[in-house]
This record gives structure tokens, C-alpha cells and sequence, in this order.
């Protein structure tokens, strides 16, 4: 679902000037069948190059795994989001200055009047081993705030590094959403995953068919650079998502292999019969 | 040669203005000549230090890095990993830095070590201590500190430590003997005389009092060629002079034998003997394969650099929208945002130059160079090219040129030596028109009378009876024959039944068999002793003559003569030599009897050899001896003057007869000869001959058969009619028919009906060669090349060798040589590849202008073997050399050099595609850690394993077949098609893995717990496929699998996957990023990547299979037809049609033994464990796995 509200139609075309702060805006929409299962509610852009090679690289990895060192003095990859009015930026470079900040909500818009608000799991989003090794925070026991003293937020972003979430084991740099911005997409029409829908009980699909609506605090702008912004909502099965592209090659290259196949019986069969008369010949 | 002449200029200036004279002056013993002589010039030579070395401890590295930086890549890599510090590049310095650090340091090593080796064999060199005579006294002194003009004293078994002149022996009539093996190779013993009016001194006192100067020439490399002059002052009388010849020259490196010490002044030292001038490597010879590789690395380079300027354009045409390049949340620093945009760009261009600078890989050289390495090793060990009887093998003198024994189109091959055996029997004689035959079943026996003498004709008068006997005399007396005695202080009373334990030695082998064969016939030459030669004759009594002058041999004169005294008083000059060169000097004698029979014995096959002699008086006599002391003194122009005296002297000879000698064919020389021709290369045998003679050998070897139609240009026919008619009538002859040839030669397995065979002598070919006023001559040249094209066998009889010391001059267009046509050959339009084949000194000059010299290990010495690349212990060898490992090194190194471009296409190709989707941003697709090592490790080895044992048709089935040589030659492998074809299969495969990958990660997830991939994973999922396809397909073009191949090829697939696991396993704490953490773990983690993974690979090696199994069905070579059969053969499918297909190809092969029992020996598979009693071959097998006479697997379409 196309949130950027470049179609003045959109309810979030009026998010697109920069003075409305904050600017919320609602989208709606109708799920035709139910989803079983767990779903997974993505954010997508596109037109973001996150592959950049100077976005790629604007990053301190030692910093985010919680070098003191490096926390205070983050590596000169992070220019120019290395520091602001001589304080040393955490976390320092492009990737998390840029960070995704748009908050979406989910309700569902059941038969009864009032919507009800779909519960979205925060956590599990990331990488276990980028949550548990790969980032961490600071040293020390004691409160976040104190460990990032000396530091001062990206540019960009509005509260600080350790108020990115109230619950202490996904706050600072091990902050899930943060973990999954960090990891950089490949193409620059991409997809990240930003929340879980969990199923309650079989008895109930975990989103039944229905109108609902998207809240969106609409604070990402990605109409400068002419992107776009979707919320994809998708099921996985064991095999992952719905990937057409497998399928379908999957079954072309077996057809050919098998056109082939008797295509060279026929040429084969041909062969040895004029091979023979060949060698008799010579 | 040049290089050595700017040498000697050089240190000719830098020694200063009084040395700028063409001879040196050398003080024997450091004295002073008198007064009155010339001024005393001290002259400053270096000393006796030998430094073979290149490098000293301090500059090796300087040095070393330059000379390695030379190479053309190196300094590419260099440069590369310089831009990569300087500027700010997509990959870190490292992933260059490394490969090449790696490589340079390799070679480093190498050549260090090779260096300290030379360094160690120097100080022995120099170390090892010398008498010398100093103030009456022997005073040993370290080798180095010898200085020019000291004394020495060399003792029995030592060797010389450096030139010296030969002042006297412990030997009575002041010889030495001598030899030079370590120095050309030749084993025998050599005699060298000592100077005549210094040969009395035999004590250290007398030896001092000698006062005496040398004159001789400056330093120069020929071994066989000395100039000097000897001036002996005696307080009396005026000083004598005496000429100095290499005769009087021992040479350093040289030993001294049968002799118990002699003394000699030196007068070269240290790194101006002839020896350290004979150090000089030979011009490098680079192969066509090389050549190729070159052009193909120039198309690469251009590609490469297209790429870089169409990312560069394309980045700035994107960029040109601020948004884009610049966006919010993607902001440049200020110093970058201040730089100037024509300095950005340039930048940028270099940086795209970075990434796709693997495109041209470092370690293909390395790998390459390790290939040829190891193959010539493999050469030297082939068991099969080992020949028993004179213990050698074979040697490989220069390992670049492995691949080009598969390309050769033009064999010149020597005759004497290299297609006969050189072991040369006396056959028969011919005094006075009566022909003489030794007794067949004579044992050696020392024959009375003429009773073991078989009388074709009629038996001879008295005076006829003289003659015989003048002409065995003649025979015994005229040649420079040394006895090898086993017991030297026997005296001259030896019993005559010990001359039969005497071993005649020569550097000539029919000089040995004509003095055996005559002492057969009744007369043995005893010994030479103090000038006199010692003959025991029919009557058992011994006859000497005195040795007045040796006219000696050489290949311009083709004769050579004595002057001897007898006995009683009369002089006689004996001349022997070729026909041609004895005829128009004989004024009497049975000219006409005595030529036919010598033409009788030619077309058998024999080599002939004419006997004259001249009865000289005194006077006579004492004319030639001035003549000839006037020649021999002579500084300058020598041997020109020698020559012209001895024009002089022989002449007005009275003929006595012929001799004929037998060579015989080396074993299977005729079949290789044979199978040469089947595989398409053209044999040339050059001689020196007679025309009749060469003919019959040539019949003998097959090289003429007798369908053959026989096209002669000789002297003969030209005096008939002109040059320019016979060139042309025989260009018509030929081209006439070439139509029907050429058809023939479509189906690629002809008869060749129309065979033509070229005999040509040398006049004929010099007047081919000779330039002319009009001009006309490139046309006669072209002309004689275009019926030489059309002859697949060609003889050049007649021919003059070049002399040695012309073979780095200019050669004179007027004399015909073995180098003229060699060259001729090679310069001509389609520049093919030629080959040449000699044993003897007179064949270097070919060898040396060929593409490939091969040099047999012959009776005339080492010096052809010294100077070739190759060195095969007999004819027959060359056979295998070419049909095998010719061919399949050849298949190797095209397969390993296109492999290579291939691999890296694939490596850049998705990178190359991937600037497309990062904004031309220089993003790396794949982590620093795979770029740098997807050359050295991942893919390295299974291609460098495949490009030494691959054996695409069994060695068997190539020397069976010699056709499939065809397959190969004229750069089959490396055409433009070829290379085409592979770069745009790699372009393919590269378009699949990019797009594979690309569809499979654009809007979807891949996990099955919906997290997402990053640009790493996605990076990885292109490299895991490209290394698994790569060296797939190096699996499937593997034709023969070891256990070396299996082990190397899934090795290095493991190797992939454990370095993988383990580098995104753990976070490396000197890394400062850790971008790869986790990522192959994860990645395999995902099924649609492990569904991708197999589909991918799948696809992209489908078109390669597809061809090879379409091109294998439809259009067959040679080379598949073969592969085809054995396959069948190895499914025990016993089929009547391939099996007579093949013999319908090669009537001469013989098939012994029931069908089964083929399959089993030919088919072997390569489990050797499991067959133990396969034979001797299979021994060999299990030594070297590569020798295996047995097939892998076919490719197997999976279609």
C-alpha cells in the first residue's frame, strides 16, 4: 500500500509540505481473504539508494558494538554525520542519521463501530545474531543515558540513541528497528521488515478479511528524492515469501532441459545412424 | 651478442683510452720486456672473481623489485594498488595489495634463493686455490686473486682455472690432454700443444726465467676460435715470434687428463674468459600462445577501460539531477562537495578501473607461470622418452615454449645424427675404379694381404697395388684422430694384438669408421707421438710418417689435408673430403670411374668421401710452410687468410678414390617421420650430402614415399634451363594439382595422392636467395615458398652450414643456410611455427632461429643440445614430443588462459551490472574478503591441476593418431571465435547470476521468519553461485579425472564453504567492519536460496553443455571422433564401426590382441590401487599420475 501521497487524492498528499509537524494521516483499505498464519508487516522505498557506496560505508561498526572508544571518537567513514557542535555523533553515519522513522498502526475495522487497534510485536525483527553480538550498547550498568553521555543524537533524528524505545533490551544501539534500518539493502527499491502480526489461537486467522485502516504518523520524507513509501502486509510459509520468480524460472528451465532433452535424443539418434555411414565411407 | 659488445664497449671506456686497441699485450710473469721493445703499458684487467650472480645481499631487493615491476602486469597491479592508496576507492588497498605482495614475494623467494645458490657455487669457484709460479716458486693462491699474466700450474684431473696459453707439459713433446665437457659437453679428450720455443721449461725455476710477451685479440665468446701472437725474448737474440692458436689456448672450465701438470700464463680471468662470456642467456623465445594471451589481455584491458568510462559518463548523467546525487540523506563531505567536478570525474573513473580491475587477474601469470614449470617437469620425467643406452632423458631447456610443441607446422631436421644413428660403418671403397668391400663377417681382425679383400673388378696391377696402398696410407694418415690407450707408458714397442685395444676418438665419426674400416683392410694407425704418426701395415711393420702440417676441416672447404713426410725422405700432402670439393682440384686420376661410383653409392644411401693426394719436393714444401706460417701469424683476419693459403695448397691433386661409409636410420625414425607428416607438419631435412644420397635416406625414413612425385631443383636442372622457368613450371606442376589437395585435405583423413616431395640443393637455394637488380627476386622467393607450402616434404641437400662464427653477424644472402631457410619459413605470410631438430655445433644456428630448437643428444657433443629448449635423447622421442605432449600442453594452456578470462568475466560482469542499481556509486557487490581471494584460493587451484594432467584424448590414441595434431595447429584453440565464445558465455553466466539473484530479493522475502537481506547477502548468493558454477564448469570440460582432480576440484568448493561459514562466524576484532557477520550463515539459512542456488548454476552452465553435446554429435573433430570412440569403447559396447573406422584411418596400426583385451588396457581407470600387474606402463603410471593411458568420463549432457 502506497502511502507517499504524491496523488493529491491521497489522504497523506497534505504530509508532502514540510510544515505540517507531525502529520498523521490515515489510509484505507480492505483485505479480500484472511491471513493464516503469522504476518509481516513491512516498510518499502523506493528510489533509496541505500547502496550506495558512501551510504554503505558512513557507518562505525565497532562503535555500535559498544566500543567506548570508538563511541567517543567514531570512525572518519562517518563523515559528515560524525559530529555535531563538536560532539561525537551515536550512533555517527548516514545510514542511521537516515534512519526510518514513520509510525505505522494498524486497525482493524470490525463489524462493531469502533477499530480495533491490531497488536504489533516489535521484536524478532532483526537478525538474532546482530541483536546479540553484532550491536551492542556501552559498557557499564548503568542507565543508558549515562553511558551515551558525551554523544549527541544524529541530525535528523528527533529523541536521542537511548530513547529509542522504552523497554531497556531494545533500546540504544540493540534497538531493533535501528538493527534493521543498519543492515543496508541491496537494490534501491527495497522492503524492510517493521513489524510481526503474531496469530493468538488457531481459531482465529491473524488478520481476517476486512476493511481496515493505516495510521501513519507521516514524519519520513522521501519525496525529495522522488521515492516512494508502501506498507506491505504478507504471510511466509516455510519457504518464505511469495516469490513468483522462483516458480516460474523453476518451470521454464525444466521445460527447456526437457525440450532439449529431446531434442538431442532426436539429433543422437540421427548422429549415429549418418556417424556410421560416415565411417564406412572414409 | 649485442648486448656483449656494448659490454665490451663499455668496459672498453671505462678501462680508458690506451686499452681502445683490438689486442692486448700480456706480460708472462709480470716482467718487463727489454728495452727496446714496445713501451710497457700496464694494462688493468679484472680479476679471476667469477660472479655468475645477480644480486648482492644490499641490492637485492631494490634490484630484484625493478626487474619484477618490468613485467607489463606487475607494474599494471602496481599501479592499481597505488591509485588504490591514493585516491578514495570502492575496495581497499588490500584486495590488490595482497595477490601482488604475494606474488612478488613468491618470485622473490625464488629468485633469491637461485641467487644464493649461484652465490655459494661463486665462492666455491673463487675460493679454491691455484698454483702458481711466483719468483721460481710454487705459492698457492685463492682462484680469485689470479691476475693476467701470473703462471699457473694445473695438475692432472684439475680443471683450468682460467684461459690460459699453454706454455709447456710434463709430457715430452709439450701436449696436454683435454676436456671440455663441462664447458660444450664433448667428452673426448682433445689435444692441445704447447707453445713450441717454451715447451722445454718444466721446472718452476725455468718456467720463471721465461721472458716473454702475448699479443692476443680482446676477449671474445667463441670457444673454438683463438688469435694471439707469442714473443719470447732471449738475452741473445731477437726476440722470436710465434702465432698462437686456440690449439695453444686452455680454455677455463676445461680439465686436464693424461697428463700429469702443465704450466700456462693467463691471460683471460675472471669474467672475461671465454667461458664467463658464454654465460649469456639466449634471446627469449616467447610462443604464440603468449602472443595471443597478450592480444587477448590488450582486448581486456580496452574492455575494462570502456567499462570505467561508460560507468564514469553514466554516473554524471544520473548525478546531473541534485536529488540524486545528492540526497538528504546521503550527504558528501565538504571536501568533497569543494573539489573541482574534472578532478571528481577523473577519480571516479579511476575508481571504476579498481573495481573491475580483476577482469585482468594477477594470478593468471602466476598460474601460468606455474604451469609451464610443472609441465616441463613432467616432460623430463616421461619414463617413455628415457633412453637406456645412453642413460639420458630428456631435457627442457626453456619451459615457455611447452605449448608451442603442439603448434608446429615446419620440422627442419639435420640428417646425420638426428635421422641416422651417426655410427658410421666402412662400407666399401673405390681405389682407381675397383671397388674394395671389408669382409662382412671380418672381426676386427688384423687381415694379412688381400685375402680379406673382396675384388669386384678385376684384380690390380703392381701399379694398382701401390695405389692401394697409397690410399690406405692415405686413409690412415690424413684425419686427427687421438688413440685413447689404456696403458700410456707402453712405448712404441706395443705388441701389434694390443692396437686392437686402442679407441679411436674424433669429433668426427666417419674419420673413426674409416680408419677402423681400413684397419680391416691390413693397416692400423698406431698413435701420433712427437709428430709422428705411427702405422703398422699389412707386413706388420710400422711406418712412420712425420706430421708436418694439419690443413684442418672446415664446413666451407669440406676437406681437409695432412703433409707428411715418410720415412724415406718424401713429402706427400693427403686430401679427403667431399666430392664436390675434391673433383675440381684433381688433375689426374680416374675421375670419371671413380665419380660414378661415387654417385653409385650415394643413392645407396653412403656417405662418400673422396682420397687424393700430391706428391710435394722439398721446395714445394718449404713454400707452403711459409704460406702457411704467414696465414697462422696473422692478428687479424686469420681465418680468412688460413683459408685462402689453403685454397692455395690444395690444389693439382691426383685422385686416388672414394670411400664410402654407411650411416644408419635411428630406430622408428622412419615412423616418426611418418606420423609428422599424418599430422599435417611439413619435414624439411637439410643436409650436407650428396643429392643421391640424402634422396635414398629419405626414401628409407618414409619421407619420400613412393607416390610421392619428386620435384627437383638442383644445379643440374637450372643449368638446363633458367631459374625463372623451373621455378615456374614447378609452381604450375603443384598448383595444378593443390585443387584436388585441398579437397582432399577437407575430409581431413586423405592419402594426400598428390604428394610432393622438393629436393633442392644449396646453389639452387642460394640463387633463389640472392638478391638481384631488378628486384625480381622477392618474387622468386615467393614463388620457391609457394611450392614449398605444397611440398609436405622437402630436401635440401648440399646445404652449407653456417659457420659458427656467422651466426650472430648478418648472414650473406648468397650463402644458402640452414638459418636462411629456417627464417625464410618463419617470415613468410602465414608465419608458421617451425621446429628444429640437429645434434651437431653446425645445427645451432637453426636451433637458435627456430620457434623450437630441439637439440639431440648426439655423438657430435652437446653444443646443439646446450642451445636448444629441448633436448631429446634420440629422434624418435620427438614423436611423442609433439603428438603428445606437444598437443595436449597446448590444449592445456588455451583451456587454462581462456578459463581464466572467462572466470573473471563472471567475477565483473555482476559487478559491473551492479553499478546500475547503486547509482554508479563504485559499491562493491561482494565483500573485500571474496575479491581478493576468488583468484588465489577459490579458483585457483582445480584449473591449475586441470591445466597439468587434462589429457582430453588419451596419450595412446594421440601418438595412434597422429591426424589429431591437425586439430590443433595454427592457433586453433586461441582464435578469435574461441575467445568470443567464452567471453560471452561468461557474460552470460554473469547475467544470470545478476539477474537470478536480482529477481529472487526484489519485493520479496526470502527467509522463512520474513527478516530481510542486505546488499551483502545479496552479493554472497551471486559469488556462492559463480564459484560453484566456474568450477563446475572446469568439471565439465575435465576429460580426465585423477584422484588429484576430484580431491582439488570439490576441495576447493569446500574450501569456499568452510572459509565462508568461517568468516561470517566470528567477529573479527582487526576488521572495521563486520558487514560479512553472519551473512553466508544466514543466507543458507533461507530455502529459496539454497531453490536459487542449484536453479542458477543449472542455467548458466546449460548453453556450454548444450554446445559441447551439439557440436560433439553434429560436427565432430577428429579430436571428439576420437574421445567418441574410446568412450564406447569404455562402456564395453563392442562395436564393429568405430573399431574400423580406425583402422580404415591408420592401416599401419596394428591391433593386436582380442577386442577385450583393449578395452581393459586402454581404458584403464584410474584406480590404481586396484591393479597392480598391469605391466611396466602402469608402474610408470603410479609414479606419475598425469602419464595414465587411460580416459576419464566423456562431458555428460544432461539434455
Amino acid at each position: 500500500i502506497d502511502y507517499t501521497g504524491t496523488d493529491p487524492s491521497s489522504p497523506c498528499s497534505k504530509c508532502l509540505s514540510p510544515d505540517v509537524t507531525p502529520c498523521v494521516c490515515t489510509i484505507n483499505f480492505t483485505l479480500e481473504q484472511s491471513f493464516e498464519g503469522n504476518v509481516f508487516m513491512y516498510y518499502g522505498l523506493s528510489n533509496f539508494y541505500q547502496n550506495h557506496r558512501r551510504y554503505v560505508k558512513s557507518r562505525d561498526d565497532s562503535q555500535l558494538n559498544g566500543d567506548p572508544s570508538a563511541l567517543l571518537n567514531p570512525s572518519k567513514e562517518c563523515e559528515p554525520y560524525r559530529s555535531n557542535e563538536d560532539k561525537p555523533i551515536a550512533p555517527c553515519g548516514a545510514i542511521a542519521n537516515s534512519m526510518f522513522n514513520d509510525t505505522l498502526e494498524l486497525f482493524l475495522i470490525g463489524n462493531e463501530s469502533y477499530p480495533t487497534l491490531i497488536p504489533l510485536k516489535k521484536k524478532g525483527i532483526a537478525w538474532w545474531t546482530d541483536k546479540n553480538v553484532k550491536f551492542r550498547n556501552p559498557p557499564g550498568g548503568e542507565p543508558l543515558e549515562e553511558l551515551f553521555k558525551g554523544t549527541t543524537k544524529p541530525v535528523n533524528w528527533v529523541k536521542p540513541v537511548y530513547r529509542l524505545d522504552s523497554e531497556s533490551d531494545n533500546n540504544g544501539f540493540i534497538n531493533e528497528d535501528f538493527i534493521v534500518w543498519m543492515r543496508t539493502a541491496a537494490l534501491p527499491t527495497f522492503r524492510k521488515l517493521y513489524r510481526l502480526i503474531e496469530r493468538k489461537n488457531d481459531l482465529h486467522p491473524t488478520l481476517p478479511a476486512g476493511r481496515y485502516y493505516l495510521n501513519i504518523t507521516y514524519n519520513y520524507p522521501v519525496h525529495s528524492f522522488d521515492g516512494r513509501k508502501r506498507m506491505i502486509l504478507s504471510t511466509i510459509s516455510w519457504m518464505g515469501g511469495k516469490n513468483p520468480f522462483l516458480g516460474i524460472a523453476y518451470i521454464a528451465v525444466g521445460s527447456i532441459s526437457f525440450l532439449l532433452g529431446v531434442v538431442l535424443l532426436v539429433i543422437n539418434h540421427k548422429y549415429r545412424n549418418s556417424s556410421n555411414t560416415a565411417d564406412i565411407t572414409i | 651478442m649485442d648486448c656483449s659488445l656494448v659490454r665490451t664497449l663499455v668496459r672498453r671506456y671505462c678501462a680508458g683510452e690506451e686499452n681502445w686497441v683490438d689486442s692486448r699485450t700480456i706480460y708472462v710473469g709480470h716482467r718487463e720486456p727489454p728495452p727496446g721493445a714496445d713501451a710497457y703499458i700496464p694494462q688493468r684487467y679484472p680479476d679471476n672473481r667469477i660472479v655468475s650472480s645477480k644480486y648482492t645481499f644490499w641490492n637485492f631487493i631494490p634490484k630484484n623489485l625493478f626487474e619484477q615491476f618490468r613485467r607489463i602486469a606487475n607494474f599494471y597491479f602496481l599501479i592499481i594498488f597505488l591509485v588504490q592508496l591514493i585516491i578514495d576507492t570502492p575496495t581497499s588497498p588490500v584486495t590488490s595489495g595482497l595477490p601482488l605482495f604475494f606474488v612478488i614475494t613468491v618470485t622473490a623467494i625464488k629468485q633469491g634463493y637461485e641467487d644464493w645458490l649461484r652465490h655459494k657455487a661463486d665462492n666455491a669457484m673463487n675460493q679454491c686455490s691455484v698454483h702458481f709460479i711466483q719468483h721460481g716458486k710454487l705459492v698457492r693462491k685463492q682462484s680469485r686473486k689470479l691476475r693476467v699474466g701470473d703462471i699457473v700450474m694445473v695438475k692432472e684431473d684439475e680443471t683450468f682455472p682460467c684461459d690460459l696459453v699453454f706454455l709447456s707439459s710434463s709430457r715430452g713433446d709439450g701436449t696436454c690432454h683435454v676436456t671440455t665437457a663441462s664447458l660444450d659437453g664433448e667428452s673426448s679428450h682433445k689435444t692441445h700443444y704447447a707453445v713450441q720455443d717454451t715447451k722445454g721449461f718444466h721446472t718452476e725455476e725455468d718456467i720463471d726465467g721465461l721472458h716473454a710477451t702475448i699479443e692476443c685479440e680482446q676477449p671474445q665468446p667463441d670457444l673454438y676460435k683463438f688469435v694471439g701472437r707469442i714473443n719470447v725474448y732471449n738475452d741473445l737474440n731477437d726476440p722470436v715470434v710465434r702465432p698462437l692458436g686456440s690449439e695453444n689456448l686452455l680454455l677455463r672450465g676445461a680439465t686436464l687428463k693424461n697428463t700429469e701438470k702443465i704450466f700456462g700464463v693467463a691471460i683471460y680471468t675472471g669474467m672475461e674468459t671465454k667461458m664467463a662470456l658464454n654465460y649469456q642467456s639466449k634471446s627469449q623465445k616467447r610462443s604464440a600462445v603468449e602472443k595471443s594471451m597478450n592480444v587477448f589481455l590488450i582486448v581486456y584491458l580496452c574492455i575494462l577501460i570502456s567499462k570505467a568510462l561508460i560507468n564514469t559518463v553514466l554516473k554524471y548523467v544520473w548525478q546531473s539531477e541534485p536529488f540524486r546525487d545528492e540526497p538528504w540523506y546521503n550527504q558528501k563531505t565538504e571536501s568533497e562537495r569543494q573539489r573541482n567536478l574534472f578532478l571528481r570525474a577523473f577519480t571516479d573513473f579511476l575508481a571504476f578501473m579498481v573495481l573491475f580491475n580483476y577482469i585482468i587477474p594477477v594470478s593468471m601469470y602466476v598460474t601460468v607461470e606455474m604451469q609451464k614449470f610443472f609441465g616441463s617437469y613432467f616432460i623430463t620425467w616421461d619414463e617413455e622418452m628415457f633412453d637406456e643406452d645412453t642413460g639420458e632423458g630428456p631435457v627442457v631447456n626453456t619451459s615457455d615454449l611447452n605449448e608451442e610443441l603442439g603448434q608446429v607446422e615446419y620440422v627442419f631436421t639435420d640428417k646425420t645424427g638426428t635421422l641416422t644413428e651417426n655410427n658410421m660403418e666402412f662400407k666399401e671403397c673405390c681405389i682407381e675404379g675397383h671397388v674394395y668391400v671389408p669382409h662382412a663377417v671380418c672381426n676386427g681382425q688384423v687381415l694379412p694381404d688381400a685375402s680379406g679383400i673382396d675384388m669386384i673388378d678385376s684384380s690390380p696391377g703392381v701399379s694398382g697395388r701401390e695405389r692401394e696402398e697409397l690410399f690406405f696410407r692415405a686413409i690412415c694418415l690424413c684425419h686427427t684422430i687421438q688413440v685413447k690407450d689404456d696403458d700410456e707408458v707402453d712405448g712404441p714397442r706395443k705388441s701389434p694384438d694390443s692396437g686392437k685395444s686402442c679407441v679411436y676418438i674424433s669429433s668426427s665419426p666417419d674419420e673413426v669408421a674409416l680408419v677402423e674400416g681400413v684397419q680391416r683392410l691390413g693397416f692400423t694407425f698406431l698413435r701420433l707421438k712427437n709428430n709422428y704418426m705411427e702405422i703398422l701395415n699389412r707386413d706388420n711393420a710400422i711406418e712412420r710418417f712425420e706430421l708436418l702440417e694439419i690443413l684442418s676441416f672446415d664446413s666451407v672447404r669440406r676437406r681437409m689435408s695432412v703433409i707428411v713426410k715418410s720415412a724415406t725422405g718424401e713429402i706427400y700432402l693427403f686430401c679427403k673430403g667431399a666430392d664436390s670439393s675434391i673433383f675440381p682440384q684433381v688433375i689426374e686420376g680416374r675421375v670419371d670411374q671413380i665419380r660414378a661410383r661415387v654417385e653409385h653409392s650415394a643413392v645407396e644411401g653412403l656417405r662418400t668421401l673422396c682420397v687424393a693426394y700430391k706428391r710435394l719436393i722439398q721446395e714445394e714444401y718449404e713454400g707452403v710452410r711459409k704460406l702457411l706460417q704467414a696465414a697462422k701469424m696473422a692478428l687479424q683476419d686469420r681465418e680468412k687468410k688460413l683459408a685462402e693459403a689453403y685454397e692455395q695448397i690444395e690444389k693439382d691433386l691426383i685422385l686416388l678414390g672414394a670411400t664410402a661409409v654407411e650411416d644408419r636410420l635411428q630406430e622408428k625414425a622412419a615412423d616418426t617421420i611418418e606420423a609428422l607428416q599424418k599430422a599435417g607438419i611439413k619435414v624439411w631435412v637439410l643436409t650436407g650430402d650428396k643429392m643421391e644420397t640424402a634422396a635414398a635416406t629419405c626414401y628409407a625414413c618414409k619421407l619420400f614415399r613412393r607416390n610421392t612425385q619428386l620435384l627437383e631443383l638442383t644445379t643440374k636442372k637450372i643449368e638446363e634451363q633458367s631459374l625463372h622457368d623451373v621455378l615456374f613450371e614447378l609452381s604450375k606442376t603443384v598448383l595444378r594439382c593443390s585443387g584436388g589437395l585441398t579437397r582432399d585435405n577437407f575430409s581431413g583423413l586423405s592419402a594426400d595422392v598428390h604428394d610432393y616431395g622438393l629436393i633442392i640443393d644449396g646453389a639452387a637455394l642460394s640463387l633463389i636467395m640472392k638478391p638481384q637488380e631488378d628486384g625480381s627476386s622477392s618474387n622468386y622467393r615467393e614463388v620457391f615458398l609457394e611450392i614449398c607450402r605444397n611440398c609436405s616434404a622437402v630436401l635440401c641437400c648440399r646445404m652449407a652450414p653456417l659457420q659458427k662464427a656467422q651466426v650472430h653477424a648478418p648472414c650473406p644472402l648468397s650463402l644458402a643456410s640452414d638459418w636462411g631457410i629456417v627464417k625464410l619459413i618463419k617470415l613468410s605470410k602465414e608465419h608458421p611455427i617451425t621446429l628444429a631438430i640437429g645434434d651437431g655445433a653446425n645445427d645451432v644456428s637453426m636451433i637458435l632461429e627456430a620457434h623450437v630448437g630441439v637439440g639431440v643428444v648426439g655423438k657430435e657433443g652437446r653444443q646443439a643440445a646446450r642451445n636448444s629448449d629441448y633436448a631429446i635423447p634420440k629422434f624418435k622421442h620427438l614423436k611423442k614430443m609433439l603428438l603428445v605432449h606437444g598437443h595436449l600442453y597446448y590444449v592445456r594452456i588455451s583451456e587454462l588462459v581462456q578459463y581464466f578470462f572467462y572466470k573473471n568475466v563472471c567475477f565483473i560482469f555482476p559487478q559491473f551490472l551492479y553499478q546500475f542499481f547503486c547509482g554508479f556509486s563504485q559499491q562493491t557487490l561482494y565483500d573485500t574478503a571474496y575479491l581478493t581471494l576468488y583468484n588465489i584460493s577459490f579458483t585457483s587451484l582445480p584449473i591449475l591441476l586441470y591445466s597439468l594432467v587434462e589429457q582430453h584424448v588419451g596419450i595412446d590414441t594421440l601418438r595412434r593418431d597422429p591426424s589429431l595434431y591437425r586439430d590443433v595447429t595454427k592457433n586453433a584453440l586461441l582464435r578469435w571465435r574461441v575467445f568470443i565464445y567464452w567471453t560471452f558465455l561468461g557474460v552470460f553466466d554473469a547475467l544470470v547470476f545478476f539477474f537470478g539473484a536480482y529477481f529472487m530479493f526484489e519485493n520479496t522475502t526470502v527467509t522463512s521468519n520474513g527478516q530481510i537481506f542486505g546488499n551483502w547477502t545479496f552479493g554472497t548468493l551471486v559469488f556462492t553461485v559463480m564459484v560453484f558454477t566456474v568450477t563446475l564448469k572446469l568439471a565439465l570440460d575435465t576429460h580426465y579425472w585423477t584422484w588429484m582432480n576430484h580431491f582439488v576440484l570439490w576441495g576447493s568448493l569446500l574450501f569456499y564453504v568452510a572459509f565462508s561459514l568461517l568468516w561470517g562466524g566470528v567477529v573479527w576484532p582487526f576488521l572495521s567492519y563486520q558487514r560479512m557477520y553472519y551473512v553466508f550463515i544466514q543466507m543458507l539459512s533461507s530455502g529459496p536460496a539454497w531453490l536459487a542456488i542449484v536453479l542458477l548454476i543449472t542455467v548458466s552452465l546449460l548453453p556450454d553443455v548444450l554446445k559441447k553435446v551439439l557440436c560433439q554429435q553434429l560436427w565432430p573433430s577428429a579430436t571428439e571422433r576420437a574421445q567418441n570412440t574410446c568412450v564406447r569403447w569404455q562402456d564395453h559396447l563392442p562395436e564393429l564401426t568405430p573399431l574400423a573406422s580406425l583402422q580404415s584411418l591408420h592401416p599401419s596400426a596394428a591391433w593386436p590382441g582380442s577386442h577385450s583385451e583393449q578395452v581393459t588396457s586402454l581404458c584403464w581407470e584410474s584406480k590404481e590401487h586396484e591393479a597392480p600387474a598391469h605391466g611396466a606402463r602402469l608402474s610408470l603410471s603410479r609414479r606419475h599420475p598425469s602419464w595414465k593411458p587411460c580416459f576419464g568420463g566423456p562431458p555428460s549432457g544432461d539434455g
